[in-house]
């Protein structure tokens, strides 16, 4: 809780030093004072936790960034490719695809990654499925090898 | 020094250019509402990243430039929710998806 709170207020610190560019005194005490009002608040909602801030997450989610990034622009080009070549060359799929990741932060790191990378939206996340839509056939073939599935369920740890 | 971010910045432009474009093709060539938002996907994505990615090297001062990182991150996480919520919506007032096969309909149902 109390590393969540610290955690928090640096990340407030420096979206505003990062937002405001003043640096006369005045300006960032009201700053310090904000940011200790938007504490006192979330702190009475109850929202301060590992799910509001992933700290355990940080160790391991640059590599998995990076391997996504290059997801990502695999992908892109991939959905491209099918658009310049036209309706014919799409296979339009439905499929439920069991997740193995125990918490709910997993399963929406795995949810959201799936729809980051084109041709794949989930559409539905019931206990532990996910209904995605693909463009290809190949892809749902893809998901259902569990590369991400794997990367995600590590990160978890 | 100057010559290789402006070509690089120029690079990117175009690139992400390119990508909007045949986002936006994509969005009126392909058949139904799902396959539509995947063309999106690439315009939210790759296409709008490519082009912040560009007025990075642009940019004249780093607080000009952590304002596009920022930027750039929030499209990162809004578009994969905003399309989720979207096709959920489209998915839970009936409107089924055109698929190549037929039966794995009934699977999912």
């Amino acid at each position: 809780m109390k590393t969540h709170t610290i955690s928090l207020f640096f990340t407030l610190a420096t979206f505003w030093l990062l937002n405001s560019g003043h640096n006369t005194l005045l300006i960032l005490l009201l700053g310090l004072a904000s940011i200790c009002l938007v504490i006192a608040i979330v702190h009475r909602m109850d929202v301060v936790d590992h799910e509001s801030q992933p700290i355990h997450l940080t160790q391991n989610i640059f590599s998995y960034l990076l391997w996504l990034i290059k997801e990502v622009i695999h992908s892109n080009i991939i959905v491209i490719k099918h658009i310049w070549l036209g309706n014919k060359s799409i296979s339009p799929t439905l499929r439920r695809i069991r997740v193995s990741q125990k918490t709910d932060m997993g399963k929406v790191i795995y949810a959201n990654s799936i729809n980051l990378t084109p041709g794949t939206v989930t559409i539905d996340l019931i206990d532990d499925e996910v209904v995605v839509h693909a463009l290809l056939q190949k892809d749902i073939e893809t998901l259902l090898a569990g590369e991400m599935d794997r990367r995600v369920s590590l990160l978890e740890r | 020094m100057d010559m290789i971010t402006n070509i690089s910045g120029a690079v990117c432009l175009i690139i992400g250019s390119f990508l909007c474009i045949s986002g936006g093709i994509g969005i009126l060539r392909f058949p139904d509402f799902y396959t539509r938002m995947h063309a999106v996907g690439v315009t939210d994505t790759l296409g709008a990243g490519m082009i912040l990615i560009g007025l990075m090297f642009y940019s004249p001062d780093f607080l000009t430039f952590s304002k596009l990182v920022m930027i750039l991150l929030l499209t990162l996480l809004i578009g994969p929710t905003t399309s989720h919520v979207l096709a959920k919506s489209a998915m839970y007032n009936g409107l089924m998806p055109e698929l190549k096969q037929k039966d794995n309909v009934k699977e999912t149902n």
